[in-house]
């Protein structure tokens, strides 16, 4: 039997590699362990560009392209480590931290949050801008989770995994620009909402926004790697 | 409907109009409106019919000079009478015949004279409210001329050999565009008229739609046959409820008279249109968030590719264009893309309508030829700022858009020029600002309308507007430092770089044309703590002694 392969090669960080057409410049990084940072990527979920820290170049483009959303294409010159890039992600993780209240000594998740790894990799030292000191609610009216909307970083993997694997659309986003906020249902209470109580947000948070109230004062290292999995399993029954 | 039929009506039309000797348009567009443009048309009409002349009186779509309204044109002599009132009913009328009525009486032909027409040909001349208006002055024509003499490659042929670039702000070439969705493969298709209007001092859409709908309706239905579509949305802000009740009153007349619906002139072709409301959002002009919108979901943008020609709403080829492009359609078809590729520039064809607003005399709608200076339309064609004062800047493209500086005034118009001065095209507002405004305060104003207008979606533009807001709103009250114009900088260029979508990346040109032609007002704000044009109100804090 004759498969056909579409098989595209490209170079990314002057590294030949191969790939499927179809896949994303981050699939095929990470397949070759070139690591390109992303905080609102998870595998196993969609993708939505918005994070903008996987920015890469790409020879004979000006612009940047998201490595999360962009295909490969046949012959493509990728770079993920430039100068350019290490600028722009600086500040992008500077404007995080300084969006609302992240204080890594009082967190959950200090140790094992994503955002706080990132800015170790980049060697984010201080934050030049302005802090906003946004006043936010904690919703603690869950019996197992807590929301800390201080933490949060809108990446909305937790409006995609109740959306998307869940199937229970909990989450979503409310306001616009700089006030947006996630939120249960219409704004309820996630104690009072429709949420399921199976967890997953919690597990894919990159940061402490989202906790289980057991873990409080103690180590609370996150698994989200059981999405693939789980999709895998579905995809196979 | 045949275009017999249509020549039929249009004939109609002109034998009514021929029985009066004289016709009154009023001037009902918004800006007249406001000024008791409604009271002084029943006041024409008591007089008219009390006189014994035959006297028609039309309300009208913009005339163009809004700041000289309430406007009256009186035809076949096309006198012009400005700042119109109720009690002036009476004189108008019984000068009909008779030397005009001196003290109403304006002298705006400079402000006309360097114009072109294209897409506001009929504003001014036509009832919006009556289709067979329309139809007498050519409408329709081109729409049935396509269905029954062109093929949809042809028609896509005569829109790429005029040139046309989309008005939305882009400049995208419209021909390319259609051609993409003509070849993207579907089974259904769908055309949208972009009628998000928000730049803040922009209304040239507005004025389109409210004063001449049919025209926006013929563009979509002629795009429509030329790409393969079967459906179009009208995607208008709520905050235009004349525009919106207009184009309804059009949808259904059109329909009546079998323009639009299954069928159209005996043809296999079938169109049909709906009106979709914007509900207030800004991004929702940005196309991935305006289709977003009409299915329904949060208006946010999404990274693209695909594009919305192969993958739009609901995953099908879609064409998205913006008013202004659709109501050139109808002239180009009739009379050929040479004609218009012979307007313009090099590689900006045709007329842009610019909605002129700020320190200037005559603000309004004006159309001018792409190519044309800068200077003559704000000298001759705006009548240039305020007496006493000095012009400073004009800031075009809205809040993506940047601030031009005086020295610059004699480059052409065009969307290549004006991209070079660290400014775009936009969609056509024109803000003139004299020594009386303060361009950090512009900046900052432009910047303040990109923060709480951004979707939030992607970090660049949500914490990056808001951070260079908080930095500009120090250096205006006196406590930036050097430091503080530094990081602006940077932000800006991540803000430009890294965002998302168009508002995120175009957000920062307000803060850069004016860091580029004005820096030196920045460094006042800063060092000297004082604002050159006393528009800030900065606080120098009291000497602490020892």
């Amino acid at each position: 039997m004759n498969v056909e392969v579409d098989v595209k090669t490209l170079v990314i960080d002057e590294q030949e590699v191969s790939a499927r057409a179809g896949q994303t410049i981050l699939e095929v990084a990470r397949e070759n362990d070139i690591s390109i940072p992303t905080l609102c990527h998870l595998d196993g979920l969609s993708d939505v560009g918005a994070c903008r820290l996987c920015l890469v170049e790409i020879k004979g483009s000006n612009k940047l392209a998201p490595a999360c959303v962009t295909n490969v294409q046949e012959g493509m010159e990728v770079s993920t480590d430039t100068d350019r890039l290490r600028k722009h992600r600086r500040v992008i993780l500077e404007l995080l931290f300084a969006e609302r209240n992240h204080i890594c000594s009082v967190c959950v998740s200090n140790g094992h949050c994503e955002l706080q790894t990132l800015a170790q990799e980049q060697g984010l030292t201080h934050v030049r801008l302005p802090y906003r000191n946004p006043n936010l609610p904690v919703d603690a009216s869950h019996e197992r989770f807590t929301a800390d909307h201080n933490r949060c970083i809108l990446c909305t993997r937790c409006v995609r995994v109740c959306a998307e694997i869940e199937g229970a659309h909990v989450w979503d986003v409310m306001g616009r620009g700089i006030d947006s906020m996630i939120i249960t249902d219409l704004h309820e209470d996630w104690g009072a909402s429709s949420c399921t109580r199976c967890g997953k947000c919690v597990q894919v948070c990159p940061t402490g926004a989202l906790f289980d109230k057991s873990k409080i004062g103690s180590d609370h290292p996150k698994y989200p790697d059981f999405l693939p999995y789980l999709n895998l399993m579905r995809e196979a029954r | 409907m045949t275009i017999e039929e249509l020549e039929q009506i249009a004939a109609s039309v002109r034998r009514e109009n021929a029985a009066y000797d004289y016709e009154v348009n009023v001037c009902m567009d918004l800006a007249c409106a406001s000024q008791g443009a409604d009271k002084l048309k029943e006041a024409l009409l008591k007089s008219a019919e009390t006189s014994g002349k035959k006297v028609l009186v039309r309300r009208t779509g913009c005339m163009g000079p809004c700041s000289h309204g309430p406007l009256v044109r009186v035809d076949p002599d096309e006198t012009l009478y400005h700042k119109v009132h109720a009690g002036h009913a009476r004189a108008i009328v019984a000068g009909l015949g008779g030397p005009p009525v001196a003290e109403l009486q304006c002298d705006l032909n400079e402000h006309f004279d360097s114009q072109v027409r294209v897409v506001l040909e009929n504003a001014g001349y036509i009832d919006p409210e009556k289709i067979d208006d329309y139809i007498a002055r050519d409408g329709y024509k081109a729409l049935l001329t396509v269905l029954t003499e062109m093929t949809p490659s042809g028609v896509i042929h005569r829109v790429t050999e005029s040139g046309l670039r989309g008005r939305g702000g882009g400049g995208y070439p419209t021909g390319l565009k259609w051609s993409t969705v003509a070849k993207a493969v579907g089974d259904m298709k769908y055309v949208v008229c972009n009628g998000d209007e928000g730049d803040p001092g922009a209304f040239m859409d507005r004025s389109v739609m409210e004063g001449d709908p049919h025209r926006v309706l013929e563009g979509m239905a002629i795009a429509a046959y030329a790409v393969g579509a079967g459906k179009g949305f009208i995607y208008v802000r709520a905050e235009y409820p004349v525009a919106v009740s207009r184009l309804t009153t059009a949808l259904r007349e059109a329909r009546r008279r079998g323009l639009l619906g299954n069928n159209i002139c005996n043809t296999p072709f079938s169109f049909d249109i709906e009106i979709r409301l914007g509900a207030g959002a800004f991004v929702c002009g940005e196309e991935t968030a305006l289709i977003a919108s009409i299915e329904g979901r949060r208006g946010t943008p999404k990274p693209r590719p695909p594009y919305p020609a192969m993958s739009g709403l609901w995953g099908k080829p879609t064409l998205i264009n913006n008013v202004e492009t659709y109501a050139n359609i109808a002239p180009i078809v009739r009379n050929g893309g040479r004609w218009f590729f012979n307007m313009g520039s090099e590689r900006s064809k045709g007329t842009k309508v610019f909605a002129l607003t700020g320190k200037i005399a005559n603000t309004g709608l004006v159309e001018v030829p792409m190519g044309i200076k800068l200077r003559e339309i704000i000298e001759r064609i705006g009548g240039g700022v305020p007496a006493g004062h000095t012009f400073k800047a004009v800031q075009t493209g809205g809040p993506s858009g940047g601030c031009i500086p005086a020295e610059m005034l004699d480059i052409g118009v065009s969307y290549d020029a004006l991209l070079k001065m660290g400014s775009i095209m936009g969609s056509g507002g024109m803000i003139v600002m004299d020594d009386t405004s303060c361009m950090v305060n512009v900046a900052r104003f432009f910047v303040e309308f990109c923060m709480t207008e951004s979707c939030g979606k992607c970090i660049p533009c949500r914490a990056g507007t808001a951070q260079m807001f908080t930095l500009l709103t120090r250096i205006c009250s006196g406590t930036g430092t050097m430091k503080d114009l530094e990081l602006l900088e940077e932000l800006c260029s991540t803000v430009k770089e890294a965002s998302l979508c168009g508002l995120g990346q175009t957000a920062p040109n307000p803060v850069l044309s004016t860091l580029k032609y004005f820096r030196n007002e920045y460094v006042e704000h800063i060092v000297h703590k004082r604002c050159p044009a006393g528009v800030c109100a900065i606080q120098v804090p009291a000497e602490v002694t020892a």
